[in-house]
């Protein structure tokens, strides 16, 4: 049996839907976009000014065209990552500008070399079955930074990436970067690689940035990953109900833009939910409502059958204390066991704002005890015990059984050297032991092969699209574009 | 016969005593001397099984199957060693047990299966042994090491009365004393006057060697 975690019971469900078709009729979606308003418009939309008013009926037809999964495929084209239904996966959290630098354990902006180093370590780390475009580089010119971001873990990772644009441009940079290094534009088309985190603005705008965003990935046929963020109390309602009504509306609005541009074209019901802290006014990430909306938010999607995305795997702590451990463990837990997807956020700290890799090394083992977890209990042989106790009496000789040797592996998770089993040589604190997984990936880590001519054609698309002499990271680059 | 020196290696590692039975009989019957193939074919692979135990690439349940088919090998190879008027160098002679008013038993059958494996000769006394059976016992098979293993901090000061039942009967000079068990620690160790102690069964294979270094052939100090 899969353990299955829900926080909405149906008649929930159908009312938090019947609000946001109500809101979304009747209040409407600001929307910045006069394209994405002309869709709206002939589609059977009332447009009054940058508001549409969505008619339900519009709303089940586009929920009709959007499909209910897809692959992510990795460089080699193989399919790694399935959204849909309760599958879950992993990647790191996105775009934060600190690092939490591993000798000082202070914070400082994050550098080109601080992206290749994460990039590098959740390469090695089978917890995380995607990329994240995880840091703003302090050392590359702002304008380039977005795109930079991907086409550092395209040269580095062989993994599917969760990414996203901060402008229209920039976009196109990079889809000229996947198209590359997918082999052409039909592949990409094809096989995608890459997911784009799109936000709109709480409470239900849609900003002219975020609704041609949507357009343009839609025709692209590269997946769309909304991530709204209503926060409970300030830009949303105060109940976690009735924020998620509001993420259900704001999402539902971005799917009718999305499927008409494009029906059918890939889209994930994701969010970033949270609450505002009353006390503080801050978000708090690592909050148990926060994790609460995450998992309700994802029920929503499910019951319309959507792929899902949501944030967790993060603390507010400012170190690696046992703070960050606790929320960071205990959501890992509650996402899995709320089939989410795509759960992001690994390895951040501090309200999103700071990212640490020795965090992420520690994050893989919770995720990988949520793993475990919702693998579940098993009857694995013909009978549970007795066959066993057939042969070994009442000696407890157990470990000497065929069966032990055959069924321990699926039976139990071995964690890495990062938590402490008790073995002697084990530091007795988490951060030193950390830093040593850290080390061990970094040391045996290797750059996946990618043929010559994507990466020759990644690099024609940078050069192109940044003015500057040399690229900060690619250290190992032999090819004549650089 | 290089090609079966692997397979043989390959049956301990594959934890495969039916294997490694019969590969040490066509080995005696190609005329192989037992010697040659125990420390040839089949000790690399216990040495092996070691090696990947301590990488975390093989476990408990890996490292006995291991044992068993050594074992399996052994019961071929001994017979003929013995009718041939030799025998195996020993390695060691240790007494195990665990000590007085403890009954926990796994921690130290493992590691006395882990020294057969590894060529040492192993009296295990069982649970619950009182201080002087140790010193019989190792007065009787003249062993070189007695290990003790407690597992709670109340039983642990059964192996201080251990050394000082070694001590009693004028046995401490020529026999070491080790001690093992979860609560066990080396400042333990040297109030109680032991000579060591190991976090688990292969660190205990490993001090035992150190402990013997003296005595071992070249081929056993591999591991």
């Amino acid at each position: 049996m899969r353990p299955k975690l829900e926080l909405l019971d149906r008649t929930l469900v159908n009312r938090i839907l019947g609000e946001a078709l109500e809101l979304l009729d009747t209040i409407g979606a600001k929307i910045g976009s006069v394209e994405a308003l002309e869709f709206l418009r002939s589609a059977g939309a009332r447009v009054d000014g940058d508001i549409a008013r969505l008619p339900t009926s519009l709303i089940r037809r586009v929920l009709d065209l959007a499909p209910h999964d897809f692959f992510l495929y990795n460089r080699a084209g193989e399919a790694t990552v399935h959204y849909g239904g309760d599958d879950v996966y992993f990647d790191p959290g996105s775009s934060c500008l600190n690092i939490l630098d591993s000798e000082s354990q202070q914070p400082r902006p994050a550098t080109v070399a601080d992206l290749v180093r994460m990039v590098q370590v959740t390469e090695m780390l089978p917890e995380f079955a995607a990329q994240a475009t995880a840091m703003v580089c302090s050392d590359v010119p702002s304008q380039i930074g977005d795109w930079y971001r991907l086409f550092l873990v395209l040269w580095y990772s062989n993994k599917p990436v969760v990414t996203g644009a901060f402008s229209v441009s920039t976009l196109k940079v990079m889809l000229d970067l996947l198209a590359g290094d997918a082999g052409g534009v039909e592949y990409l088309r094809e096989k995608p690689r890459a997911v784009f985190d799109v936000c709109p603005s709480p409470p239900l705008n849609w900003s002219e940035f975020a609704a041609e965003n949507i357009i343009q990935l839609a025709r692209a046929n590269v997946p769309a990953e909304i991530v709204s963020m209503p926060l409970a109390g300030a830009t949303a309602p105060v109940t976690l109900a009735g924020a998620i009504v509001q993420h259900t509306a704001e999402c539902l609005a971005g799917i009718t833009i999305h499927q008409l541009a494009n029906p059918g074209a890939p889209i994930i019901w994701g969010g970033a939910p949270a609450i505002f802290d009353m006390s503080t006014g801050n978000t708090p990430m690592g909050a148990i409502e926060t994790v609460m909306l995450n998992v309700g938010c994802a029920q929503m999607g499910k019951f319309l059958g959507l792929p899902t995305h949501g944030y967790l795997v993060t603390s507010d702590s400012r170190q690696i204390d046992t703070q960050a451990g606790m929320e960071s463990g205990g959501s890992a837990l509650l996402g899995a066991l709320a089939g989410i997807n795509m759960i992001s956020g690994a390895g951040m700290l501090d309200f999103l704002a700071c990212h640490s890799i020795e965090k992420l090394v520690m994050d893989a083992e919770a995720i990988a005890s949520a793993q475990r977890l919702i693998s579940g209990i098993e009857a694995r042989a013909a009978t549970l015990a007795v066959d066993s106790f057939a042969q070994t009496g009442l000696h407890g000789d157990f470990l000497k059984l065929k069966e032990t040797r055959a069924l321990f592996r699926q039976e139990q998770h071995f964690p890495s050297a990062v938590i402490d089993r008790g073995t002697g040589a084990s530091s007795p604190d988490i951060l030193t032991r950390a830093r040593g997984r850290v080390a061990d990936l970094l040391r045996t880590y290797q750059k996946p092969d990618m043929p010559q001519q994507r990466a020759d054609a990644l690099l024609k698309v940078a050069s192109r699209s940044a003015r500057i002499e040399s690229f900060p990271g690619l250290e190992l680059v032999t090819s004549s574009h650089a | 016969m290089d090609g079966n020196f692997t397979a043989m290696r390959q049956s301990i590692i594959d934890g495969a005593p039916e294997n490694a039975s019969v590969l040490a009989s066509q080995a005696l019957a190609q005329g192989h001397h037992p010697l040659e193939v125990i420390d040839n074919g089949f000790v690399p692979g216990m040495t092996e099984v070691g090696q990947l135990f301590a990488k975390h690439q093989m476990f408990l349940p890996d490292m006995l199957a291991a044992a068993e088919a050594m074992k399996a090998a052994m019961a071929i190879l001994e017979p003929e060693l013995k009718r041939q008027g030799e025998e195996r160098p020993v390695a060691g002679t240790l007494v195990l047990g665990t000590a007085k008013g403890d009954i926990h038993e796994i921690g130290k059958t493992l590691v006395g299966t882990l020294l057969t494996a590894n060529g040492f000769t192993v009296h295990d006394l069982g649970v619950d042994v009182p201080p002087q059976k140790f010193a019989d016992k190792a007065r009787e098979c003249k062993a070189d090491i007695i290990g003790v293993s407690a597992l709670l901090t109340t039983t642990m000061r059964g192996q201080r009365s251990v050394v000082e039942a070694l001590q009693r009967a004028g046995l401490r000079p020529s026999v070491k004393i080790i001690v093992g068990g979860a609560p066990v620690t080396q400042r333990w160790v040297e109030e109680i006057g032991a000579d060591g102690y190991a976090k688990d069964a292969i660190g205990a294979v490993s001090l035992v060697k150190s402990l013997l270094a003296h005595k071992l052939t070249p081929a056993a100090v591999t591991l």
